[in-house]
């Protein structure tokens, strides 16, 4: 496997312009005789899908849901990012740039960043003129907040729903292309895998999900827009369909899996209430702003939170970090939490929890003032727990929420299997260890809407694509391939449900392989996991046919592989011997207990190679290098 | 707390539908409807029966994926919940619980409660959408729009698009989603040009998909999990005779 990240030569801030004029061109008129599959229809599949029909490519989008308005996109909550500079505070493409660059620790690729912060302003100008309705002024122009303790305000959103605003502009975007005949929608269609002819991915298997037919679709080019594998953990924000299927198979036809331990916890979750959760709830992260953290000072103390006095609570953010309190980064305030609630302190029915609490924000500020920045999501919290944030505290608990890890791609979004590429974040590209607040949706979008289109245009141009007859023998293969392995999955005839054991290997990795790990730990989950994979196959159990809907198969191939890439997670880890981002080997820290980075040794970007079901993968490492922003040691101290 | 569900069963959308009856004993307040779902399937898997099929995602309550009729309402008792944002500490120990999936002819039932909504899409293919290419938008602050304009612009858009507006109508219309994309996009200075060929022959995508015609009910705004309301029907009926003037 050969890494060339294909970065342009020039200076950082021409590069972008320079390599649009130096990719070749597809005629128009020869647009029309070139197709492109594109997998998943969130913000960056979608708006993909949507401009390349625009452009004139003739577009095949394949989505699980019934409608691609149903992509997880829908769920972000806070905002968008752009270097507009509406508000004048200072903001530029540089700062936003630069910001990125020290939000992901210094693990990600300046020339991606740069370009993604160039294109932002676009997006913002796209949406808006989609229809879009962010937040405005009373003088009609658009509001922006400061997010995620930025210095300045960038951040365009649309109420609580910044997501569901954005995805819905690029769901009229597609369908408009879908009247136009341009775009084939294909819902109800899972990928189970990429074909594969002369060594490059020339089309995809598919199962309709309503009746079970598998079938092969060609194409010139594949682009995957399959988003984040953090229900890995099985508790995580992620809607309960997320997987990591199209990249992982992806992966195992030869797309090089990039800093598969580089996941996102998030701090403020509602925690889990009993075995039966499904999954976790965010909180937007602004609650910090003005909720205390703490947990009673005794160990496994009962006593209701407002029966227990002052003196006996232990704020400890504020303690720990005095100058930040709890404005700590996310990733700080995530783990001194879970070490709280590990050593004994923690609350709520299953102890996995600590207090957020308004009482003095409430006194200071009166109730209305409170109720006005933060009703919703009290109202969302009372909600689902039943109980009053504004007579009791509330509890929180950090829980997996993004994935920066993903298929390795190069500048143009192509990954290590020619043909294939990768958007959004199902790629790892741009975000490093650490992704900041509302850079997800401008991610998917500047990859969807303004470079794949074009970045995908050079690699057809620079190609000849035959046609592949249906009977090809490595199409006929990838069928084959695809029938047994769904013959098997619906032939489980063990004792346990899918559920149980995806439960148990969630739990693994979220102690091993989670925000804080060690070489011990690691080495114990490697041994656990081909165990848990073993029993899955052993004893899993499969209900009902496999040629109507049956989500209890469709779950027991995507649980399949997290094992694998859970397998994958852990020895990422386990080779990076140094913390970065949000993650903490606990080798490696300051004696202040703060995470401590090795740029000498890794300064780069670990790629995995699938070398086949029975061996190792092998590693991979592009180098990075920083000319234009120094790496620094961060201190919240 | 105990409960006994009533269920639609029904193998396929040409096969004969009925209620089989399952009783869950070990229910907690704390947990969503859709997870109680979850444990009777996990129980109907331990013994071999076929699971509910049912559709759901995010489960907070934004993709629009789920919905059942719980004793006769869409989304259950509550107003302003989706299925998936419904607890059972909203039901009583002992209740005994029908469910049902979406009923309406332009919805067929796929397998139990999951019913095809492919209608809806058809409907903002028809003209949901402002005709706008990549690349060719003019600044974002280019145009202001007032606050209160784009504030009920969004009031519509908030439509997850979940189909219970439709199932909830004793004539199955779609007036409340029509209407909901039609305003949002109709209130914008953005959507001025096409606005009525827009509504025209998003009207007419509408009927040609069989649902019903709006007879002020009002039964969809108490169902809608995001308490859209029917004033937006009252705009969409203005703006479409304007457009029959206009389209001719």
């Amino acid at each position: 496997m050969k890494l060339d990240a294909r970065i342009p030569d020039g200076p950082l801030t021409e590069k972008w312009e320079r390599h649009r004029f130096e990719m070749k061109l597809v005629n128009p008129a020869n647009k029309r005789k070139h197709r492109v599959i594109v997998v998943g229809t969130g913000l960056a599949g979608g708006s993909a899908a949507a401009t390349m029909g625009e452009l004139g490519y003739e577009v095949d989008a394949f989505f699980f849901h019934d409608s691609s308005r149903r992509a997880h996109s829908i769920a972000a909550q806070g905002g968008i990012n752009a270097a507009k500079n509406y508000q004048h505070d200072g903001d530029s493409v540089f700062r936003l740039f630069y910001d990125t660059i020290k939000g992901g620790d210094f693990r990600s690729r300046e020339a991606n960043v740069y370009r993604l912060a160039e294109v932002s302003n676009e997006i913002i100008d796209q949406a808006v003129a989609q229809g879009v309705p962010f937040a405005r002024e009373y003088g009609g122009l658009l509001d922006n907040r400061s997010f995620g303790g930025a210095q300045v305000s960038r951040t365009f959103y649309a109420r609580g729903q910044t997501g569901q605003q954005l995805l819905l502009g690029v769901y009229q975007a597609l369908e408009r292309q879908v009247q136009a005949g341009r775009v084939r929608t294909h819902s109800m269609h899972e990928m189970l895998d990429v074909i594969v002819v002369d060594g490059r991915a020339r089309g995809i298997v598919t199962r309709n999900l309503d009746n079970g037919e598998i079938r092969s679709w060609t194409a010139d080019a594949v682009v995957l827009g399959t988003g984040g594998y953090s229900n890995v953990f099985y508790l995580s924000t992620n809607a309960m369909k997320c997987n990591v299927t199209a990249a992982w198979r992806a992966h195992r036809r030869g797309a090089g899996f990039a800093n598969p331990c580089f996941t996102q916890i998030h701090p403020t979750a509602i925690p889990e209430s009993d075995e039966y959760q499904s999954k976790l709830t965010l909180m937007s992260e602004s609650l910090r702003n003005d909720g205390r953290i703490w947990v009673p000072k005794k160990k496994g103390d009962q006593r209701s939170p407002d029966e227990i006095p002052e003196a006996e609570r232990d704020y400890f953010l504020e303690r720990m970090y005095p100058a930040f309190g709890n404005l700590v980064p996310r990733d700080l305030a995530s783990r001194r939490a879970k070490e709280m609630c590990d050593s004994g302190h923690g609350v709520g029915p299953t102890r996995r929890g600590v207090y957020l609490d308004f009482t003095d924000p409430i006194e200071r500020l009166g109730r209305d003032a409170i109720e006005e920045r933060y009703g919703n999501l009290f109202q969302i919290y009372e909600r689902i727990t039943d109980e009053n944030p504004y007579r009791l505290p509330m509890r929180i608990y950090p829980a997996p929420h993004y994935t920066m890890g993903g298929l390795w791609v190069d500048y143009n979004l192509m990954s290590t299997l020619p043909g294939l590429h990768v958007i959004g974040e199902a790629n790892f590209s741009d975000h490093g260890a650490n992704r900041l607040g509302a850079s997800a949706l401008m991610q998917g979008l500047a990859d969807g809407y303004f470079v794949l289109p074009l970045t995908i245009g050079d690699y057809i141009a620079r190609h000849e694509f035959g046609d592949i007859p249906d009977d090809h023998p490595d199409v006929r293969r990838t069928e084959d391939e695809v029938r047994d392995r769904v013959a098997k999955l619906v032939g489980l005839d063990g004792s346990r449900t899918v559920d149980s054991i995806h439960r148990e290997l969630g739990r693994l990795l979220w102690e091993k392989c989670g925000m804080s790990r060690n070489a011990g730990g690691l080495k114990e989950a490697l041994d656990r996991i081909p165990e848990l994979r073993e029993e899955f196959w052993n004893n899993a159990k499969v209900v009902g046919s496999d040629r109507d809907i049956n989500e209890g198969l469709e779950k027991a191939g995507r649980v399949a592989d997290f094992f694998d890439l859970g397998e994958l997670m852990c020895r990422d880890a386990l080779a990076r011997e140094e913390s970065c981002g949000g993650h903490l080997r606990e080798e490696h820290q300051t004696p202040e207990g703060e995470a401590q980075r090795d740029d000498e040794r890794f300064t780069h970007v670990t790629v995995w190679e699938y070398t086949g079901p029975d061996s190792e993968a092998r590693e991979h490492r592009e180098s990075l290098s920083f000319t234009e922003v120094a790496p620094s040691q961060r201190s919240y101290k | 707390m105990k409960v006994t569900l009533h269920v639609w069963r029904q193998e396929s959308s040409e096969a004969e539908g009925r209620f089989e009856t399952y009783a869950a004993n070990d229910v907690s307040p704390d947990m969503s409807f859709l997870e109680l779902l979850d444990v009777v399937n996990e129980g109907l898997i331990e013994s071999d029966v076929e699971p509910i099929a049912f559709e759901h995602d995010c489960r907070e309550g934004i993709c629009g994926s789920c919905g059942v009729v719980i004793d006769g309402s869409p989304h259950g008792p509550h107003e302003g919940t989706a299925t998936c944002q419904l607890h059972m500490r909203s039901f009583a120990d002992g209740d005994e619980l029908w469910i049902e999936p979406w009923r309406a002819r332009s919805f067929p039932i796929k397998k139990d409660l999951v019913v095809d909504r492919g209608a809806l899409d058809r409907i903002i293919e028809a003209g949901g959408y402002i005709s706008i290419n990549t690349g060719a938008a003019p600044d974002a602050n280019a145009i202001p729009i007032p606050k209160d304009d784009v504030d009920a612009a969004l009031d519509a858009a908030t439509c997850i698009g979940c189909g219970a507006c439709v199932a909830v109508c004793p004539n199955a219309s779609a007036m409340l989603f029509t209407s909901a994309k039609v305003a949002h996009l109709n209130m914008l200075p953005q959507g001025q040009p096409e606005r009525w060929s827009r509504v025209a022959r998003m009207v007419e995508q509408m009927e040609a998909e069989g649902f019903g015609n709006c007879t002020n009910h009002g039964a969809c705004q108490i169902a809608c999990p995001k308490e859209i309301s029917i004033d937006f029907i009252a705009w969409l009926n203005r703006d479409y005779l304007r457009a029959q003037r206009k389209v001719g």
